[in-house]
């Protein structure tokens, strides 16, 4: 017992004495949460207009000014001849061409007029496909409006929408928890790897090795320390969440640690198993990436596991984060409990056993 | 029964082999030096019998103790010392010693009296961090460690090696001390000079053990006469040298030639055929462990 403490001692010892590592725990968590935040979002702004109006009547103008009014779009040009706002276009200038045609408001109300036309830039299918649904929609609400002004018979609302959840269809609110399992891993995942594979390349391991000091204890040191870090990771992320974003979560603060006390175990025991294998600091860092970019790609972080092709939604089920980014989200935003959790749970103390007894068994004393 | 006996024991790394079926036995309390060039596997040896690598072939006792079964027994017996510096450099000097004390569940007090000697002479710095000491100072500083739990073998693999010629011997000063505490100490050096050192001596070249004596033994076992010879270019005199009938072995050897003479040479003969180089001398000098390594190698 206390060659375990003094080699906890030791450990955080040698965090306090690296010049880097106590400002990356502390500036790191709060950077990524103020900035990434603002950086990471899905929601499609300042797109690119270009309206090519050959109608020149109240019609066309309405709609112009509308795409103007709009806060996800930008009236960039007027043009008065398609091939030009094609050039505009290629150029990157111009996102979406809007082409009105000619007669197109007196078409309009005697027969089926011409159709507008649409052209989007889809090299960037999010932002082509989106830009294009805004565009639709503000097309088709200013003619509702200006059919509304003539027929005395207000139209009433045919659909009513309710976002539950995240009512106001904040992506923050949805990248949030994924940002915080995105610390965990890089400051959990990385720092016990390299602890170990530094005292490979430094020797110290040999002295250690020629104690009589037992894996198991030695492993244990490893993940006690960056453990207790990564709760205080969690705190400060929760925190600024918190203040800056207004994001509390709806269920219990309680339920978000223990399922980050579990993620942890995992993903640090990952990380020792990991370095049991290597030799050198590149290896360590090389596989780490490797598994990483699984993790955060697949994991359901940053696109939903339902859109997933049904090989890799069955993939998923053995990625640990899948389960805490589940936990996250539903306790954030939804305020699911524990009990109704406990599949997510359960998961991740197996895997937090698993990996912790795989990392204990492949670390040897002995080549 | 010995303190380190070793039985046919083999070790290869891919096709290398590292450590080819080496026997010997070292007493308790003595001193021995495991003399041999880079590459002749003394650094295997050490790790084999400090239990961090397993053999292919052979067994060993350490402490009476087989180096596979028990190998638990022997970590908490044997004190290594690493040939690289490999306590933790960011920890002060007095932080290293109470972990590695706190690791073999003893205190620093309790074996002050034996590493005293030794760390008396780096506890002024005791607040410094182990990273930032000058080469004498961190081998003194392993050594204290390698101390702590009062083992009852201690291994040093090469501890003078980079380190400058008074702490050297400084150094074989502190390892007399300790052997008169009873304390069986193997080490390895590059140096052939630091084997007069030793109670005995293994000479060992490329995975094999060439010699085991004391080192006056060994010298003993050199029966050849033996000459130092030297020029002004003696680069040619030792060209020359070697072409000369009786001339079994002729070798750079510090300022001088060393020309081992067999049966048939003839000091007077092979004078006069010197006569015409500048500055030529010859003397008869006496056999060194080296003569005896480089004879041994030859063979």
């Amino acid at each position: 017992m206390r060659a375990f403490i003094v080699l906890v001692q030791k450990e955080f010892l040698q965090i306090r004495r690296n010049s880097f590592l106590p400002r990356l725990i502390i500036a790191f968590p709060i950077l990524v949460m103020l900035l990434m935040p603002l950086i990471m979002t899905m929601d499609v702004r300042n797109v690119n207009v270009a309206v090519v109006d050959l109608d020149r009547s109240t019609t066309s103008r309405r709609i112009a000014s509308h795409i103007e009014a709009s806060e996800y779009l930008t009236l960039a040009q007027t043009i008065s001849e398609y091939p030009l706002a094609i050039g505009a276009l290629e150029q990157g200038d111009v996102d979406v061409i809007v082409q009105i045609p000619s007669n197109f408001e007196r078409d309009m109300l005697v027969s089926s007029p011409e159709r507008i036309s649409i052209t989007a830039n889809a090299v960037n299918a999010t932002k082509g496909g989106m830009g294009m649904q805004y565009i639709v929609q503000t097309i088709a609400r200013t003619l509702v409006e200006l059919r509304g002004e003539k027929s005395p018979a207000k139209l009433s609302e045919l659909v009513t929408i309710e976002n539950r959840y995240n009512p106001t269809l904040n992506y923050r609110h949805y990248m949030i928890p994924a940002l915080m399992i995105i610390l965990f891993i890089l400051i959990c995942g990385f720092l016990p790897a390299l602890s170990i594979v530094g005292e490979k390349e430094s020797g110290s391991i040999e002295q250690i090795n020629v104690t009589p000091v037992s894996r198991f204890t030695f492993t244990l040191s490893k993940l006690v320390p960056y453990w207790i870090i990564g709760l205080f990771v969690v705190t400060v992320a929760m925190l600024v969440a918190r203040l800056v974003y207004g994001l509390v979560p709806v269920g219990s603060v309680g339920a978000i640690y223990l399922g980050a006390m579990l993620f942890i175990l995992t993903i640090s025991g990952f990380s020792l198993t990991i370095a049991n294998f290597s030799e050198t600091m590149q290896q360590t860092m090389f596989v780490m990436f490797f598994f990483i970019m699984i993790f955060m790609l697949m994991s359901g972080l940053l696109t939903p596991v339902d859109s997933m092709p049904l090989w890799a939604q069955r993939f998923t089920t053995i990625l640990p984060p899948r389960y805490y980014i589940e936990i996250l989200r539903s306790v954030y935003l939804k305020g699911t409990t524990i009990a109704e959790l406990w599949l997510n749970f359960v998961a991740l103390g197996i895997f937090a056993l698993v990996f912790n007894t795989l990392a204990a068994l492949t670390y040897k004393k002995q080549a | 029964m010995g303190a380190i006996e070793i039985d046919s024991l083999s070790k290869s790394y891919g096709n290398v082999r590292a450590l080819d079926s080496v026997s010997f036995t070292v007493e308790r309390g003595e001193l021995f030096g495991l003399i041999g060039p880079d590459g002749a596997g003394k650094t295997t040896l050490f790790r084999l019998l400090t239990t961090l690598l397993n053999a292919d072939e052979g067994s060993a006792k350490v402490d009476g103790f087989d180096i596979r079964a028990d190998y638990l027994a022997i970590r908490s017996r044997v004190g290594y010392m690493p040939g690289r510096f490999s306590l933790y450099p960011d920890l002060t000097v007095e932080e290293n010693l109470n972990f590695f004390a706190a690791l073999f569940g003893v205190t620093v007090d309790e074996s002050y009296d034996l590493i005293a000697p030794i760390y008396k002479q780096i506890e002024p710095f005791r607040k410094r961090r182990a990273g930032k000491l000058s080469g004498g100072m961190k081998q003194k500083l392993a050594l204290s460690c390698a101390l702590i739990h009062r083992p009852s073998v201690l291994f040093l693999d090469e501890p003078t090696t980079g380190v400058d010629a008074v702490s050297r011997s400084e150094f074989w000063d502190m390892l007399a001390g300790l052997k008169e505490r009873g304390i069986t100490i193997l080490v390895s050096t590059p140096y052939m000079d630091e084997a007069s050192r030793c109670d005995r001596i293994a000479l060992c070249n490329e995975g094999h053990i060439l010699g085991i004596d004391t080192p006056e033994g060994i010298v003993r076992g050199f029966d050849k006469r033996l000459y130092g010879i030297s020029a002004r270019n003696m680069f040619a005199l030792l060209e020359r040298a070697r072409r000369v009938e009786g001339v079994e072995e002729c070798y750079p050897f510090g300022e001088k030639h060393h020309l081992v003479a067999s049966e048939e040479f003839d000091i007077e003969r092979f004078k006069a055929e010197f006569s015409d180089v500048e500055d030529f001398e010859i003397v008869s000098v006496a056999p060194t462990i080296e003569d005896m390594f480089i004879k041994l190698m030859k063979r």
